[in-house]
C-alpha cells in the first residue's frame, strides 16, 4: 500500500480511521470520490457583501447565527390533560463534539417546568440526620464546588426500539434522549455530612419543587459517592427546564433520579416507592417480575450521521460519526460496520474520553452507491459490550421499554436514503 | 469531617503558620438549623411503613363522588382510562399477552397511591384535594380494583393493612453494579 492509497478496514467501503487527518492531500489513490479530484472550472471566488460593510455590534446575550435556526429541539404536541408533561429531544444528527448546548439539552418534564425565584427557594435536608438543615440559594453559593463532564440519558431514550417494528425515525426522533454537558456543583456528601447521616439511615429520598413534587429514593451509598447537588451547566446557571436553580445530578444513571428543582432531601431507612419507582421507571422481565431502581444506564452508542431519514446526495467518501456512553465507566472502543454487523472496523474517538460523558467517534467511509447497513458497537472501560438489539429485546422481552442500549442500524439503499431497520 | 470545616480548617492552619497568627476560623455549617415540627406543611412523603401520613380518612363511596368530578377526564368513569398511562383498573401481570400494568395489577405498595396522588394529582390542580378527599379518592380506585370494600374507612392504620395483588412482583436492583 502507499501513503495515497485509502485501507479499507472493513467491507463495504470503512476506511482506517488514521485516513480522517489525511483526506485533503491530493491523489487519494483509486478510491477517492470525484468529488476531490480537480478543479471545478465554473468556480470563480469574490469578495462577498459582509465583507464589504460593518456587522453588527457586540450584544449583551449572544445568538446563534440565523442560518441556524432549523436545529430545534423535538417535542410532541402538548396534551391539554396533561399540562407540561413531556419530552423535547436533542438534533443529535446536526450536533458535533460531545457537549450539547444547553438551550437544545433534552428535557423530560412530569408537570411543566416551575418559575423559581431562587430568593424564595429552600433545600432541606431533614430525617435521619444529627440536625435538619435548610439552605437558601446564597448559603450554596458558598460553598467550594466541582465541576466534571456527564452525559445524561432519560431512561426511556430509544424505547421504540423494543417494538416489533422498526419505526420510521431519526437519530434525533429516536434517540433524542441523551445530551452531554459538563455540571458544576456541590459534593452532594459535603451537604449530608453537615447535617450529620444518622447510623441507621439507608436510602436519600429527593423532591423536587414542580408541580408533580416528583420524588425518587437512591441509596445513601451511592449518594455519598458521586452524586452532586448541581448549580451550573455549561458555566452558566442551570437554566428553569433542567431544575433552575438547582438540580440532583446522580452520574451515569438513568435521568429521572437526578430530580430538578431540587427542594427536599430526606434520610430514612426505607425508600418510599414513589410513583416514578413503581409504576414507571421500573423493568418487567418476561418471567413478570419487575425489577425496580435500575439505576446505571448500558453501554451504547449510535451513529449520528449518516442517520434515519437522512439522504446521501453523492457517492463518495462521508465521515460516519457518533456519540457514545456508558452509565459504568469510560469509552474504551467504538466499532462501525458498513455491513450490517457482518465485518467491523474500530473507529477514532476524538474527544475525551471521561467517566460516564459521551465520546465523540468518526470513522471516514466511501459509499461507493450499493445498499449497506451502518451500524456502531461500544465498549466500555468495564469491558461492557454494546449488545445487538435481538439479543437485547430476547433477554429483556419488551414489556418495559426502559434502558435501551442496543446497536441501531441505519440502511443506506441505492437512493441514498437511510432508514431506522432492524438487521 | 466535613469538607468545608476541613477547608476551613486547613486554610486557619495554613494563614497561622504563615503569618504567626493563633486566631482559627470557627467551622460552621452554612446552612440554618431547623425542626421537623417545622417542616409538617412541606414534607408529603408517605413511606408503606405507615410514616408521613395525615389525621383524616373516608371510604370509597365518598371517594366516588370526588372522582366523578376531578379525575374522570383522563382516567374514565370507573377507571378504565383514556390511554394506557391513564389507565387504574385491571389487568393481569400473569396474563399471555402482554400484562396491562395498572394499579390494581401493577403497584406493589398501597402507599404510593397516597403519596402521589396528594403530591401531584390532579394533573391540573394537584395539592387541592384535603387530606379526607385524598383517602376518599384512593379508597374508589382501590375499590374499583376489588381490592377494598366501599365501606372501609381508609386512614393512616387501615391503609397500611391494604395488599396489593403484585406486592411480591418486584426486585429491589438498587445495588446492582
Amino acid at each position: 500500500m502507499t501513503k495515497q492509497d485509502l485501507e479499507i478496514v472493513a467491507a463495504n467501503g470503512l476506511i482506517n480511521r488514521r485516513h480522517l487527518l489525511g483526506l485533503g492531500l491530493a491523489g487519494m489513490g483509486t478510491l477517492a470520490s470525484t468529488s476531490l479530484l480537480g478543479a471545478d472550472a465554473g468556480l470563480n471566488l469574490e469578495i462577498p457583501g459582509w465583507s464589504k460593510q460593518p456587522g453588527a455590534n457586540a450584544s449583551g446575550y449572544g445568538s446563534r447565527s440565523r442560518f441556524t435556526d432549523d436545529m430545534q429541539r423535538m417535542s410532541g404536541n402538548p396534551n391539554p390533560l396533561y399540562p407540561g408533561g413531556g419530552a423535547s429531544r436533542s438534533p443529535l444528527h446536526q450536533l458535533q463534539g460531545s457537549i450539547t448546548p444547553n438551550s437544545l439539552h433534552f428535557e423530560r418534564h412530569h408537570a411543566g417546568i416551575p418559575d423559581i425565584d431562587p430568593a424564595q427557594h429552600k433545600l432541606v435536608i431533614h430525617g435521619l440526620v444529627r440536625q435538619p438543615l435548610v439552605f437558601s440559594y446564597e448559603d450554596l453559593l458558598r460553598y467550594p464546588m466541582v465541576s466534571k463532564i456527564y452525559f445524561l440519558e432519560c431512561s426511556g431514550n430509544s424505547g421504540s426500539l423494543f417494538g416489533p417494528n422498526p419505526a420510521d425515525g431519526s437519530a434525533q426522533s429516536l434517540h433524542g434522549l441523551v445530551s452531554g454537558a459538563e455540571w458544576t456543583g456541590i459534593p452532594l456528601s459535603t451537604l449530608l455530612d453537615e447535617a450529620g447521616v444518622d447510623p441507621d439511615a439507608r436510602w436519600i429520598n429527593a423532591v423536587g419543587a414542580d408541580a408533580a413534587s416528583m420524588g425518587r429514593s437512591i441509596p445513601l451509598n451511592r449518594a455519598m459517592d458521586d452524586v452532586m447537588l448541581a448549580l451550573f451547566q455549561n458555566g452558566e446557571p442551570v437554566r428553569p427546564g433542567q431544575g433552575y436553580p438547582m438540580r440532583l445530578f446522580v452520574p451515569g444513571c438513568e435521568g429521572n433520579i437526578s430530580v430538578k428543582w431540587l427542594t427536599q432531601i430526606k434520610l430514612t431507612r426505607e425508600p418510599t416507592h414513589f410513583r416514578d419507582e413503581t409504576s414507571k421507571y421500573t423493568d418487567t422481565r418476561l418471567d413478570r417480575k419487575s425489577q425496580q431502581f435500575t439505576f446505571p444506564m448500558g453501554t451504547k452508542s449510535v451513529i449520528t450521521a449518516p442517520s434515519g431519514q437522512m439522504k446521501l446526495e453523492r457517492q463518495g467518501i462521508y465521515q460516519v460519526t457518533g456519540i457514545a456512553w456508558s452509565g459504568r465507566g469510560s469509552i474504551r472502543r467504538v466499532e462501525v460496520s458498513a455491513d450490517g454487523g457482518r465485518t467491523w472496523a474500530d473507529a477514532m474517538i476524538d474527544s475525551h474520553q471521561s467517566e460516564k460523558a459521551l465520546a465523540r467517534f468518526t470513522i471516514p467511509w466511501q459509499w461507493s452507491g450499493g445498499d449497506a447497513v451502518l451500524q456502531s458497537r461500544a465498549t466500555d472501560s468495564q469491558g461492557n459490550v454494546q449488545p445487538t438489539r435481538t439479543s437485547l429485546v430476547t433477554e429483556k422481552g419488551n414489556i418495559s421499554t426502559y434502558h435501551f442500549h442496543g446497536i441501531q442500524s441505519w440502511a443506506v439503499n441505492t437512493a441514498g436514503d437511510v432508514a431506522n431497520v432492524y438487521a | 469531617m466535613s469538607t468545608l470545616k476541613k477547608l476551613l480548617t486547613a486554610s486557619a492552619v495554613s494563614a497561622s503558620l504563615a503569618i504567626g497568627l493563633s486566631a482559627v476560623v470557627q467551622a460552621q455549617s452554612l446552612g440554618t438549623p431547623i425542626n421537623e415540627s417545622q417542616l409538617q406543611g412541606f414534607d408529603l412523603i408517605a413511606q408503606p411503613n405507615g410514616s408521613g401520613y395525615p389525621a383524616g380518612g373516608g371510604t370509597a363511596m365518598q371517594g366516588k363522588a370526588i372522582f366523578e368530578i376531578r379525575c374522570v377526564a383522563c382516567h374514565g368513569m370507573t377507571g378504565e382510562g383514556t390511554s394506557a398511562n391513564t389507565r387504574l383498573v385491571g389487568g393481569d401481570m400473569q396474563s399471555e399477552e402482554r400484562p396491562i400494568r395498572t394499579v390494581g395489577s401493577y403497584w406493589p405498595h398501597a402507599s404510593t397511591l397516597f403519596d402521589y396522588v396528594q403530591r401531584a394529582m390532579p394533573a391540573d390542580a394537584p395539592k387541592s384535594l384535603s387530606s379526607d378527599e385524598v383517602y376518599q379518592v384512593i379508597a374508589y380506585v382501590l375499590h374499583l380494583n376489588g381490592i377494598i370494600e366501599n365501606s372501609l374507612v381508609l386512614n393512616k392504620e387501615t391503609l397500611m393493612q391494604v395488599e396489593m395483588p403484585n406486592k411480591d412482583g418486584f426486585i429491589d436492583s438498587s445495588q446492582a453494579l
